[in-house]
């Protein structure tokens, strides 16, 4: 039971190796191991989304998974989106458009998403709701999430265009 | 003057913490030493404690310490009453509030009988499991209204029987209105159970510091202010030796209202006795147990009309279920009692309720808190008016609706703040006409609905209206102070839970001070910082802490009009603030900003002025009279699908009219969240009990929580009819939006069914409870045949 396993892993870009017990949850290892707590655990059962983190860039719930599967995989969490202390279009686009209250679902909402929108550039109002019906929020309603989503779907859509465009002319 | 920002769609100040993963949640405290508890709980609903053998778990890997009731002491006192009953003449109430460890007995599953305190949770929860308790069982007492009828083997020995209440109240002379009526319709109507189920659940960290004698607590509580207040008298201990901290919070409703809930006595004592800091933190399996529940009622209602469908009197007698005890006292079904009044003039009232204990989860507000239930009773009613006399829907409502010259309006009954229940101001017509308008409501009935049932769908269109109570008193308060930086500090006693207090008061503050809303901090739920006031609850945040916020903001402008006034050395209505500084109006090069001015309110050298106070900073307070009373209209269109009986929503419009709005991005969020939340309630959500009152779906798989596949999309409008009863003449908002869906759901669905003249009477509902509610029509069934 209380055997440790050694695990190297990459959690937001940065190599991690440490003892866990077998049984440990990964949910449990990224926020109180590693304490980064953005990653929120709201049923451990799989159902709400707030505990997903993207594995090998596939978002996956954390509660149902356990920290030795980390081993040499890498991790990205909420707290791995923004760079460089700029917001990624889909956290900016969630603030533009109140797609948070509590902001306790929020984390599992963006790493549904962002895997999403870069298999989906340009969705419309019923996919985006498909994607997150796997996320359970209390508190907005549902509706400025999507309209976040799909704001963030557009304007990564024309950074992508200018920067194509750019390269085209030049 | 400064730039307007309060009736502005502001951005949130507390987005981009939370965005990043930065916000502290309380199960985020982590601390050196932290050690972690775990609750044994009931699995029965009744059933005396014989025996409790904690040896093994003692002896259990990692375990510091395993509790039972004979372990605790004075934590087995009575948890406090949370509101007493109201002064009304020949009330009836039992009280009977829980300890934080059952000892004799428990009353329902899921009541923590034994704590276990050990490394880890993954080790307490290890030593749980070798705790072995004998029972005896005992008969349960789980439908509300055999509670009542029971004979023997009450919730509470000492009682008589399992009634925790009786109230009448009455308005003018019911008999006489019945006699007189054209027409006395009689329904019945059951709303089932419910529960909040907020994403976050429970969490309480406490921390005790031998050295310093002083108990930090954090805690996911709605009214820190309370919880410190009590954990001090429980743990002995002075009020300023205690602190709690209600950080961010993820998601509330009511259902981290209740002070106290056992783990919010037992984690800060175990803290003490351990001397190591000490973590909680709820399971979802434990949330559908140990975190209040709310409704359940079964009300027999009669109307009494005129021939044109005028109201003439009601009478309602009902049963509402308390659960096991009853530390929230009467709140919700006076909440339902009033509110079933609604937007109507109703010259009598015969409302009789009695609550009864069950062998269930204690019942406390969750966003509502018992007023869907009243407004589900009215407009049910008057849906069976319009039916018998032929009335279009929309019609009988405006008929009755108390006319815009009858304000302040007296329902002449009492409202849960123990106050008169007077409306203070209201303008119900054009709310129903704008819901109407932004519908289409007479298009659809003349041509949209027919043309679609000749294709043979089933459509049906709803529209309801509703009161909220809300800001009600006693108080809050608000601490405004300009800083050494020039930005601005706002520090209030409420707790927030999403509400978006840390940009509402910051707006307020702006607009006095002429700052930025970025550069003004909002402190909320820090009893270090500001240990006056009672909570976020009954929509009350914005009306009582916003105009205390206010009321601090404005005396601070007083102040630094004044200082910059005298150093600049002009009168002080010459002086504007804009841009965080103070300027001379007519030569804007003579200014000071509100930093220097901060420096020079607290001078570190020389003399001041006899008299002088120091600092640039205000405390006031805001106590309203009564509650001031918000209302809207919602109206729906809905689809039936044929076969499966789903349900689409096909057109979602809310009107509302909160007075004033501070910031309507925040307000219409608020409404969102409270109609999906109202879409659960009304269709999705229902609690399955087993015979024991074990809960069936006690988890986010099976009890149905509305997505985005069941949550339309809304369109919002506004009317705005100020409060005369706060400066700021605004009202609240948080539980508008979840309200009314219920009897919304039942009408658009009856019209849906009208041919088979189907009459919904009990909410929740769900596909396969409308498919047999169908079929039980006995009348034109060949209509059913034809279309399932
Ligand atoms: S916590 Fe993992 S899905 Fe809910
Ligand atoms: S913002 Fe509160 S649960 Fe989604």
């Amino acid at each position: 039971m209380s055997e440790l396993h050694t695990i190297q892993t990459n959690i937001n870009g940065k190599p991690v190796e440490a003892s866990v017990p077998g049984r440990l949850l990964l949910s449990d290892f990224i926020r109180e191991e590693l304490r980064l707590t953005g990653t929120h655990v709201g049923c451990e059962h799989g159902v709400c989304g707030a505990c997903t983190i993207l594995y090998d860039g596939l978002p996956s719930r954390s509660c149902l998974m356990l920290a030795v599967q980390a081993d040499g995989h890498e991790i990205v969490t909420v707290e791995g989106l923004a760079s460089n202390g700029e917001l990624h279009p889909l956290q900016e686009a969630f603030k533009a458009k109140h797609g948070l209250q509590c902001g306790y679902c929020t984390p599992g909402f963006l790493m549904t998403l962002v895997p999403f929108l870069a298999e989906h550039p340009d969705p419309d109002e019923a996919t985006v709701r498909d994607a997150i019906s796997g996320n359970l929020c209390r508190c907005t309603g549902y509706q400025s999430i999507v309209d976040a989503t799909l704001l963030a779907a557009r304007q990564m859509r024309e950074k992508a265009g200018a920067v194509d465009g750019s390269e085209a002319t030049s | 003057m400064s730039v307007q920002c309060v009736g502005e769609p502001i951005l949130r100040n507390e987005d981009e913490r939370l965005l990043k993963g930065d916000a502290l949640f309380t199960d985020d405290v982590q601390l050196p030493g932290l050690l972690h508890a775990a609750f044994l709980r009931s699995p029965y609903g009744h059933a005396r404690i014989l025996s409790i053998d904690v040896e093994a778990a003692r002896q259990s890997a990692g375990v510091l310490g395993v509790y039972t009731a004979k372990d605790i002491g004075s934590l087995m006192n009575p948890a406090p009453l949370i509101v007493p009953p109201p002064p009304i003449e020949g009330l009836v109430f039992n009280q009977r509030t829980h300890t934080a460890l059952a000892s004799s007995k428990v009353r329902h599953v899921g009541e923590p009988i034994a704590m276990v305190v050990a490394e880890s949770r993954y080790l307490a929860e290890d030593a749980i499991e070798k705790i072995h308790v004998d029972f005896e069982q005992l008969p349960v007492h789980l439908d509300i209204e055999d509670s009542l009828q029971a004979a023997e083997s009450f919730v509470h020995d000492d009682l008589e029987s399992n009634l925790a209440a009786h109230v009448v109240q009455r308005r003018g002379d019911y008999e006489k209105a019945k006699a007189e009526a054209h027409r006395v319709i009689t329904r019945r109507f059951t709303y089932d159970r419910g529960i909040a189920a907020p994403i976050e659940n429970r969490c309480v960290v406490a921390d005790w510091n031998r050295m310093g004698k002083r108990l930090t607590v954090w805690d996911t509580t709605q009214a820190p202010i309370p919880i410190r207040n009590g954990l001090a008298g429980m743990l002995g201990l002075t009020e300023n030796q205690v602190r709690v901290i209600a950080p961010h919070i993820g998601g509330a409703f009511g259902a981290k209202l209740m002070a106290f809930y056992s783990e919010e006595m037992l984690v800060p004592w175990a803290s003490m006795q351990l001397e190591r800091p000490v973590r909680w933190t709820e399971d979802r399996h434990e949330n559908f147990y140990s975190t209040s529940h709310e409704r359940g009622q079964v009300h027999e209602a009669e109307i009494a009309v005129d021939q044109e469908g005028h109201i003439l009197g009601i009478k309602d007698v009902f049963i509402h279920d308390t659960g096991a005890y009853n530390n929230y006292g009467l709140t919700l079904p006076i909440n339902s009692q009033c509110c079933l009044l609604g937007l109507y003039h109703i010259p009598s009232y015969y409302s009789e309720f009695r609550v009864a204990f069950t062998n269930k989860t204690l019942v406390a507000p969750y966003r509502g808190a018992g007023r869907q239930h009243g407004v589900f009773v009215i407009e049910r009613l008057l849906d069976s008016v319009a039916r018998e006399l032929n009335i279009d829907r929309a019609e009988i409502r405006r008929r009755n609706l108390i006319p815009p010259d009858a304000f302040p309006y007296d329902h002449k009954i009492i409202y849960q703040d123990f106050a008169p229940l007077v409306y203070d101001s209201g303008n119900y017509e054009p709310v129903l006409r704008k819901a109407m308008d932004m519908i289409d409501y007479d298009t659809f009935i003349r041509d949209v609905q027919p043309r679609l049932r000749a294709e043979g769908r089933r459509v049906g269109i709803g529209i309801v209206t509703y009161a909220e109570g809300t800001g009600i008193g006693p108080y809050e308060g608000a601490r405004v102070q300009v800083l050494g930086s020039g930005k601005v500090l706002v520090v209030t006693g409420v707790g927030t839970q999403g509400q978006g207090h840390y940009t509402s008061f910051a707006q307020l503050a702006a607009q006095q001070l002429g700052v930025d809303v970025t550069d003004v901090e909002v402190v909320t739920g820090d009893t270090d910082q500001f240990h006056w006031g009672t909570g976020t609850f009954a929509s009350r945040g914005a009306v009582v802490a916003g105009n205390a916020v206010n009321a601090a903001a404005t005396a601070v402008r007083e102040k630094v009009i004044h200082l910059a006034a005298d150093l600049l050395s002009v009168s002080v209505d010459e002086i504007d603030l804009v841009d965080g500084k103070a300027i001379h109006r007519a030569d804007p090069e003579k200014s000071m900003t509100l930093g220097q001015l901060a420096a020079a309110a607290n001078p570190t050298r020389g003399a001041v002025r006899p008299g002088t106070e120091p600092g640039l900073e205000a405390t006031r307070y805001f106590g309203p009279e009564r509650g001031t009373t918000a209302f809207g209209a919602h109206a729906a269109i809905l689809e039936v699908e044929q076969g499966t009986y789903q349900i689409k929503v096909l057109e979602y419009v809310v009107v509302h009219d909160c007075g004033k709005v501070i910031n309507p991005m925040i307000v219409e969020g608020q409404v969102h969240g409270g109609v999906a939340q109202g879409i659960g309630n009304a269709f999705l959500e229902q609690l399955v009990f087993d015979d024991q009152g074990r809960i069936k779906n006690a988890n986010l798989r099976d009890f149905l929580l509305p997505t985005a596949l069941e949550v339309p999309r809304m369109k919002c409008g506004h009317e705005e009819t100020p409060s005369p009863l706060n400066p700021m003449g605004v009202k609240g908002t948080g539980e508008a939006g979840a309200i009314p869906v219920g009897p919304l759901f039942a009408q658009a669905l009856d019209d849906a069914f009208s041919d088979v003249r189907l009459e919904i009477l009990d909410i929740p509902l769900n596909s396969s409870t409308l498919w047999h509610s169908v079929q039980e029509q006995g009348e034109n069934q060949v209509a059913i045949h034809e279309w399932t």
